[in-house]
């Protein structure tokens, strides 16, 4: 595995900061070059992977990789969203901005999951779904709204881990789970921070004053009752240290799974409901 | 802010017009005098003029082009339910600020005086050519109609009073998404609502969604596209990006079609364009064929647990 050079990262500050770190620096920590992916915590986490592909209504998307392993000896489905580390990569995935087809083939692997009682663990790391004529035309709205409806109603647990960059419904469509962790620096938001500012202030560079307005932390995300945990990430961030991280996920899933495949799935299904139902925050003077 | 996101659909229209793709409106450019608001309406999509009054008459439909401009929800209400059928739910709810967005309450506040409403959604009961039902219609005229708490809420309240009553759903969207201001918190009203009507599915109750202008973002990748049946209006913008980002992607104009009803009729994803002349009638029918039949069956059905 490799460690990587710390140069790039100058903006990222030293890791005995990492508790006072504002927003925009956890930014610059999931931009590092060197942030690991879902394929490098897939041999860490994983054995016996098998990858599988297509949503066998239009065709496969790189954005999105599914299969099937075993964690800790149990076999689960595992469905996350693909970042690349350099142009190549991302060129492959697409930098991590699924069509509606990777959406679909998400469907397909949980519906099979439910199926043959395996547990679904979901990835989240994308800047949102791609903005494009084809995604439009094969309808992206609908593939994330029916994501929505079916991961709410689907019959086994599901685990969601935001890993760096949980963007709007793309991510979501991903999110909807029995238990969200969130890595320590990543954030999770309605609108990308660069979206955000172009719009409200039609400055995309006022990125960072953004990101420090919006409350997207993983912190923000446990106090507004989004997410279930923080995952420690390695000190000063997820980059110096791939297989520390990689433990602490595996922990939390661990500690997860073995939580949620206890419950009854009628009520763990009423419990998923209402962990949504209540998110909101309104008066009725 | 939101608003500056569909400013786009007038000025392609417009510019479309003065490409000469549309010859049959010679004064369009030289007409540049301003135009009294309430007496006069502009459309946004083929720039002739009528009178206000006239296009009231005509349920808001421009006469010349026939595009089914954005109304209020008082107005659709009004062309949409029978006389004095309607009975509001939670028509009290208003915004909190769950991230401390700097003048946010100000802005709804604002909103609230102008409009007249206390959110960009309201929902009740009523009966349409005297079939009940539970009616939700969403109002452009607040905040482009984004989706934070109070629209989510009442919203998943519509379903569920949907599910309770055994009363079918119908939903008029408008929307520019998810409400910025509300943060990840209005991210999560989709995964919301979306629950709200998967339960309602599994219920058996019919749920029908009507587009209206413009069903964009958040709500396209939510409620509005789990309808048992869609329906949209003629001319109407409906997609989930925003078309200045797809341009700014691909570098290139669109056509004019793209994102609008008829576009998504085309690639599958609406059911039927029904125009304001039919709607009512329509929307009756719709829920009549859907009192079914008694199909003889060895199996009794059990309790659909959500």
């Amino acid at each position: 595995m490799s460690q990587v050079d710390n140069n790039e990262a100058a903006s990222i500050p030293e890791s005995d900061a990492v508790q006072s770190l504002l927003p925009s620096d956890r930014l610059n920590i999931i931009r590092h070059k060197g942030r690991p992916t879902i394929k490098d915590y897939m041999p860490l986490l994983f054995t016996d992977f098998f990858e599988m592909h297509g949503d066998r209504l239009y065709g496969d998307d790189n954005a999105i990789m599914g299969g099937i392993g075993r964690f800790d000896g149990i076999p689960v489905t595992v469905i996350a969203e693909v970042k690349g580390r350099d142009v190549y990569e991302n060129k492959e995935c697409n930098f991590a901005m699924p069509h509606p087809e990777g959406y679909r083939k998400s469907m397909r692997l949980a519906h099979q999951a439910e199926k043959f009682h395996r547990p679904v663990i979901c990835f989240i790391d994308t800047p949102g779904a791609f903005c494009g004529v084809e995604a439009e035309k094969r309808g992206v709205g609908e593939a994330i709204a029916r994501s929505l409806y079916e991961f709410m109603t689907l019959k086994t647990p599901v685990i969601s881990v935001v890993l760096g960059e949980g963007g709007s419904g793309g991510a979501l469509a991903l999110g909807v789970c029995d238990k969200l962790g969130m890595l320590e620096n990543s954030l999770y938001s309605v609108i990308s921070p660069r979206g955000f500012a172009s719009i409200l202030w039609k400055d995309a560079s006022r990125e960072s004053e953004a990101c420090n307005i919006m409350r997207i932390t993983a912190e923000d995300m446990v106090s507004l009752g989004i997410a279930e945990a923080i995952i420690p990430e390695a000190d000063g961030g997820a980059h110096n240290d791939f297989a520390i991280t990689a433990e602490n996920i595996s922990e939390f899933l661990s500690k997860s799974l073995s939580e949620k495949m206890k419950i009854d799935i009628d009520v763990l299904l009423n419990e998923r409901y209402n962990k949504f139902r209540k998110i909101g925050e309104y008066t009725e003077m | 802010m939101l608003e500056d996101f569909f400013k786009v659909v007038t000025t392609r229209f417009n510019s479309a017009l003065s490409d000469g793709e549309n010859k049959d409106n010679p004064e369009k450019k030289k007409n540049s005098v301003n135009i009294p608001k309430g007496i006069l309406f502009k459309c946004p999509r083929c720039s002739s003029v009528c009178e206000s009054e006239k296009l009231e008459s005509n349920r808001w439909v421009c006469p010349s082009c026939g595009y089914h401009s954005r109304i209020t929800a008082k107005q659709r209400l009004s062309i949409t339910v029978d006389k004095d059928s309607f009975t509001e739910y939670d028509c009290d709810m208003q915004s909190l600020n769950p991230i401390d967005f700097p003048g946010y309450e100000k802005k709804i506040s604002d909103l609230k005086e102008k409009t007249g409403l206390n959110e960009a959604v309201i929902t009740g009961e009523c009966t349409i050519h005297g079939e009940r039902c539970i009616i939700g219609i969403m109002d452009s005229h607040f905040m482009m109609a984004s989706m934070g708490s109070v629209v989510g809420e009442k919203i998943t309240r519509a379903f569920e009073a949907a599910a309770e009553k055994h009363l079918p759903l119908i939903l008029f969207t408008a929307s520019g998404g998810a409400r910025m201001q509300e943060g990840t918190v209005s991210l999560m009203q989709m995964a919301k609502t979306s629950g709200a009507a998967a339960r309602l599915s599994q219920a058996g109750i019919p749920y029908i969604t009507v587009l209206t202008d413009p069903t964009t973002g958040g709500v396209t990748a939510s409620f509005a596209m789990l309808g048992d049946i869609i329906i949209a209006e003629p001319k109407v913008l409906v997609g989930f990006a925003g078309r200045r980002v797809i341009e700014g992607t691909i570098k290139q104009r669109l056509p004019d079609d793209f994102q609008s009803a008829e576009f998504m009729l085309e690639n599958g994803f609406a059911d039927m364009i029904v125009d304001r002349y039919a709607m009512r009638r329509t929307l009756a029918h719709l829920i009549r064929l859907h009192r079914g039949v008694q199909i003889p069956s060895k199996e009794v059905s059990k309790d659909v647990t959500g």
